[in-house]
């Protein structure tokens, strides 16, 4: 057996594969809902992604990331509002202002440690939620609609459902590359001694500060991009989509698909989504032979399940999806060689 | 003048609930090294159960003694069914398996007190102003709250700092094995500690009650500002807690009450309104960032980490 042919990787290139295919089976009579829930997933693995750079490889245990989903979204939103479609000014805008936030956060975030980093960044994430749902121009708490999606060239039509699909498909693809190039250049392999020993670091003569507010600066960047694809994704942009417990949730999908691994957030994204969704019916489905109506009304409360297994995960499955995956890898592969 | 003072009072009033949070969540980091997120849901459980007994029993006291029994029975089998399997682990698991626990509780609450929220009426001894000054009167119900927290705060500094109880409290922050090796039963002063905070939370809920409508939710909020309070007080710091809470109850509240006016001297009457309330709800933050740039350990840190 080469060493390419593990169990992990047949898992990942089924999942890329099915990803690429999923608009022609949709297509060809497949549900329309699962076309919008894929993009949702997608945009959102895209955020995950730029967390796992700083939080699986990093070390930096942001809990503010959505703050930039918000700001990239607020970006794009905001220049609608105005009367500015074109994407070509929109989305850098909404990098820009992302970089920018990231910058001042990292900053001031970075001198600290632990903790304090955790509470921090979560503490400026909801000060920038405040911010936003204060700005009564832009609709305050009630969120501000986009009536029209970004602007590009001729060929490129954002409103087109499986174009936007795969516009978003592509940047996610395109963001794992990235990050998985820049994880292992030099500059990720500092940051990567950043995590496991910051002092020794820094005696050996790296100026570890900047080193991690530049990686700080490009996750938040890169969530920035993925809050303008929801705001395009949505049509329509709240301060809800920042607050702190989609910070929570990113987290999750992170460690649920397993940290400091290139495809974990993508893993993480599918798992978390789709369990979300299809919690409520299996509860249902499962429940109403037994009880009746009582499952129906039980499967709005599904969170209730959420949190404990959360719990369950931390507690037993802490390498996640992708650890999971390695671990029934080499079983196999034992299994094979006897 | 009266309404700076009144305001003063508020913002008082506020910082001393903030406090009782604050202690909570100081408390259970400083000694056993765990971040909880789920505090604010202690909090939130702790305003429905006064809400629920008060309705029960027709006495507000009654109502609030018992929902203060139930909060510290509920923090503390939260302790032995989950906290006790996380210390000593990363603070990331920490931030996740608390974060599980606030869907939990949201969840549990919507099942059983329904998504409508509700309130806890005041007694009507309370529910009146009383002079305090010649020609300046303030509503009773804060000044109780004002009355109760620092009484807590003096309880809560001499059972910390000197009973046998707050000496073993301190010895297991110190050197939770040692402690364990001369014949103290750790595992139930943890559960206590974690009880504790979580009374300490559940009263902050239940007085905060009757001002605000009791929904889901409410513990979230109010936790970040905890959160803010430990950063600048410097974790495992229960005096530091107490003036950093103070502090930002002030701030919050005058800001909230005075910098719209101020803004409209500077500024346009159209551009302050539009400005006022998001620039308010920064000041916190911003008093925060300040603190950090001048001491990034918080102003008084209990120096171990």
């Amino acid at each position: 057996m080469t060493g390419w042919l593990s169990v992990r990787n047949i898992v990942i290139v089924a999942l890329l594969a099915a990803l690429v295919l999923l608009p022609v089976y949709v297509e060809l009579g497949g549900n329309r809902f699962l076309l919008t829930l894929f993009t949702r997933i997608v945009i959102l693995a895209l955020a995950a992604g730029s967390l796992n750079l700083i939080l699986g490889y990093g070390g930096m245990m942001s809990f503010g990331h959505a703050a930039y989903i918000g700001i990239g979204g607020y970006a794009v939103g905001i220049l609608a509002h105005e009367g500015i479609f074109s994407g070509f000014v929109q989305w850098p805008v909404a990098l820009a202002a992302s970089a920018l936030f990231a910058a001042v956060i990292g900053a001031l975030s970075l001198r600290t440690r632990g903790v304090y980093f955790i509470m921090i960044t979560l503490a400026f994430a909801q000060m920038a939620y405040y911010i936003i749902a204060g700005l009564a121009r832009y609709g305050g708490d009630d969120g501000l609609t986009i009536y029209k999606r970004s602007q590009f060239v001729a060929p490129i039509d954002l409103s087109n459902k499986v174009q936007f699909y795969y516009v978003c498909l592509a940047l996610l693809y395109g963001s794992i590359y990235l990050i998985w190039r820049l994880v292992n250049s030099r500059f990720g392999l500092v940051i990567q001694g950043v995590r496991s020993n910051d002092v020794r670091m820094r005696a050996i003569g790296f100026p570890t500060y900047r080193y991690k507010l530049a990686c700080f600066v490009i996750a938040g960047t890169l969530c920035g991009l993925a809050g303008a694809l929801l705001a395009n994704h949505t049509d329509f942009v709240s301060p809800g989509i920042m607050y702190w417990t989609r910070s929570g949730d990113l987290i999750i999908m992170v460690v649920l698909g397993g940290m400091a691994s290139p495809f974990g957030p993508l893993f993480g994204a599918v798992a978390l989504l789709l369990f979300e969704e299809m919690l409520p019916f299996v509860i249902k489905l499962v429940g109403t032979p037994f009880f009746g109506e009582a499952a129906a009304r039980a499967s709005e409360y599904w969170q209730i399940i959420m949190g404990p297994l959360l719990l369950l995960v931390v507690l037993f499955a802490r390498r996640g999806i992708d650890g999971l995956l390695a671990k029934v890898g080499a079983k196999v592969r034992a299994k094979v060689r006897t | 003048m009266t309404l700076i003072i009144e305001q003063c009072l508020n913002g008082l009033q506020f910082g001393l609930l903030l406090f009782l949070l604050a202690a909570g969540l100081t408390l259970v980091f400083g000694i056993m090294d765990l971040v909880n997120l789920a505090h604010g849901s202690l909090y939130m459980i702790g305003a429905y159960f006064a809400a629920t007994f008060a309705a029960w029993t027709g006495s507000f006291v009654l109502g609030a003694m018992l929902a203060l029994v139930a909060t510290l029975m509920v923090g503390m089998a939260v302790e032995v069914i989950a906290m006790r399997r996380l210390y000593g682990r990363d603070h990331l698991d920490h931030v996740l398996a608390t974060f599980g626990l606030i869907l939990f509780f949201d969840e549990s609450v919507r099942l059983i007190w329904g998504p409508e929220g509700m309130s806890l009426p005041l007694p009507s001894w309370l529910n009146r102003s009383v002079q305090i000054l010649p020609g300046i009167n303030y509503s009773a119900y804060r000044l109780a709250i004002i009355v109760v927290t620092l009484v807590v705060a003096v309880l809560l500094y001499v059972l910390v700092m000197r009973t046998r109880m707050g000496m073993l409290i301190r010895a297991g922050a110190s050197n939770r094995e040692m402690v364990g090796a001369l014949g103290v039963n750790i595992k139930l002063l943890y559960t206590l500690v974690f009880g504790l905070g979580a009374a300490l939370a559940g009263l902050a809920g239940l007085m905060q009650a009757p001002i605000l409508t009791v929904q889901i939710g409410m513990g979230e909020n109010i936790l970040i500002l905890a959160f803010v309070i430990t950063v600048i007080g410097g974790i495992g710091s229960i005096r530091g807690a107490l003036v950093a809470a103070i502090f930002v109850g002030f701030v919050d509240t005058l800001g909230r009450a005075f910098f719209p006016d101020l803004l409209r001297m500077v500024l346009s009457k159209d551009a302050a309104s539009t400005a006022a309330p998001a620039l308010s709800s920064m000041l916190i933050y911003l008093l925060m960032a300040i603190v950090l740039v001048v001491k990034p350990e918080g102003l008084f840190s209990a120096g171990q980490k």
